[in-house]
């Protein structure tokens, strides 16, 4: 058959690919597009080292088509940082250590920009609950969340 | 595989009941893509319903609440009018998954899914609620109670699927609960749920109450003889008792790696008596 055509946005940048439909968007922004910032990490949802921000909501790539993008604005761990500037939670994950061998990174760092996008000043309990599909084996999480609630705090001037 | 995202109800019937290979729906994938990424099934046809207005919108009609399909778990918990009105269901749709698959998952997933385990499936029974149904003889109301049939079956024929559910509008003086049971705080598959839905008079007397399990059968099921030992009762301990005897006594669970059949049965005893109680005191506030 023949593959997909799909026009979408990433990162605010209008993009075309082609795909095969059991392609997850994973996938195509892997493979096809070559933005491997994005992880996987358990193929089914349950890790979130693949976490995107199609139209304003934080889902798994690995859960959703590349066919789906169609139309969609989606945002990668790649549009994250502005040029040569860090974003602040990038920043603050890196002065709490608050990673250790990097395959979680990319997905809670987007994780964490959609949580401070709705909620610029989270408690350490919502900061753990909006994680809490965010899977992580070095780190045991608590220099995530204080790299979070840290970021916070900058981003609203404090 | 062929992937379709049609933009009407009609277009997505004609290709279900196109007489090609039988599609599967998509709606958010949350199961789906699992499934298709494991090999569990292998469909020559997708047939994506996210397009399709009626099952992705929220609204009221003539006071019913009307929940498309593919309206995700996000979307529903911030709706503050379904809240209102239902918040049993919608704290079932919350409590499915992550954050990342609340941005996905929905209702008529959940549904189709049929798993007995399925958190929303005891709410929305318990809430009455109906499925508008589509299919090549038109649109038609399936009580959600009549949907699955056994593990992963659906009594949902050829080229039909389930745009919609509608939740009629509450009588004053009724709420609905929902609880489940995991082993751990948040993101597992229920042991037992339990959702319960009744209302009271204005001397607090239960006029109406259904009480429907889940993970404790093959299927959710709907324990009418447990809400019928709430009505006429003003919920009290005795109450409470008879329709606990009745939750247990329609209990017909399996053993598994979750919980024995023994324990779920126990479970399911419990959780309807704290569901029942968090529906009362809702439906007192709500009066």
């Amino acid at each position: 058959m023949a593959r997909a055509h799909v026009i979408t946005t990433v990162n605010g940048d209008p993009v075309e690919f082609l795909c095969d439909t059991e392609q997850t968007l994973l996938d195509v922004l892997r493979d096809e597009l070559h933005l491997t910032g994005s992880k996987e990490g358990c193929a089914s949802g349950d890790c979130g080292a693949c976490s995107v921000i199609v139209d304003g909501r934080l889902v798994c790539a690995c859960l959703m088509l590349g066919v789906e993008a169609q139309g969609h604005s989606i945002e990668t761990i790649e549009g994250m940082a502005g040029g040569d500037r860090l974003h602040p939670l990038q920043t603050k994950f890196l002065e709490h250590a608050a990673l250790q061998c990097g395959v979680c990174t990319p997905g809670f760092l987007v994780a964490a920009k959609s949580l401070l996008e709705r909620n610029p000043d989270p408690t350490e309990t919502e900061v753990r609950y909006w994680l809490a599909g965010n899977l992580c084996r070095c780190t045991g999480y608590d220099k995530i969340v204080r790299a979070v609630l840290d970021a916070a705090q900058e981003m609203r001037g404090g | 595989m062929q992937y379709e995202a049609p933009e009407s109800v009609e277009a997505a019937v004609r290709l279900l009941s196109g007489g090609g290979p039988r599609g599967r729906v998509l709606a958010g994938g949350t199961d789906l893509l699992v499934q298709l990424r494991a090999g569990v099934i292998t469909p020559q046809l997708v047939v994506d319903i996210k397009r399709i207005r009626e099952s992705r919108e929220i609204r009221e009609e003539d006071g019913m609440l009307v929940v498309g399909a593919a309206v995700t778990g996000a979307e529903l918990g911030e709706h503050a009018r379904a809240k209102s009105m239902w918040p049993g269901v919608v704290e079932s749709a919350e409590l499915i998954g992550s954050t990342q698959i609340q941005g996905r998952a929905s209702l008529g997933g959940n549904l189709c899914n049929a798993s007995p385990a399925a958190d929303t499936v005891p709410a929305l029974v318990a809430a009455a609620a109906e499925c508008r149904v589509a299919g090549p003889n038109g649109m038609r109301r399936v009580p959600v109670e009549d949907v699955c049939t056994g593990p992963g079956q659906l009594s949902l024929g050829d080229g039909e699927f389930i745009v919609a559910f509608e939740l009629a509008a509450p009588p004053p003086g009724s709420a609905d609960a929902y609880l489940r049971f995991i082993p751990r705080t948040e993101m597992d598959i229920a042991v037992v749920g339990a959702g319960v839905n009744l209302s009271l008079d204005e001397s607090g007397r239960c006029t109406a109450a259904r009480v429907a399990l889940g993970a404790v059968a093959p299927t959710v099921i709907l324990a009418e003889e447990a809400g019928a030992a709430l009505v006429g009762t003003e919920c009290d301990d005795s109450a409470m008792e008879a329709m606990v005897a009745a939750v247990r006594a329609a209990c017909r669970p399996i053993d598994d790696k979750r919980g024995t059949a023994e324990y779920r049965t126990k479970v399911a005893g419990v959780l309807a008596t704290r569901a029942a109680r968090i529906a009362a005191t809702r439906a007192r506030e709500a009066r």
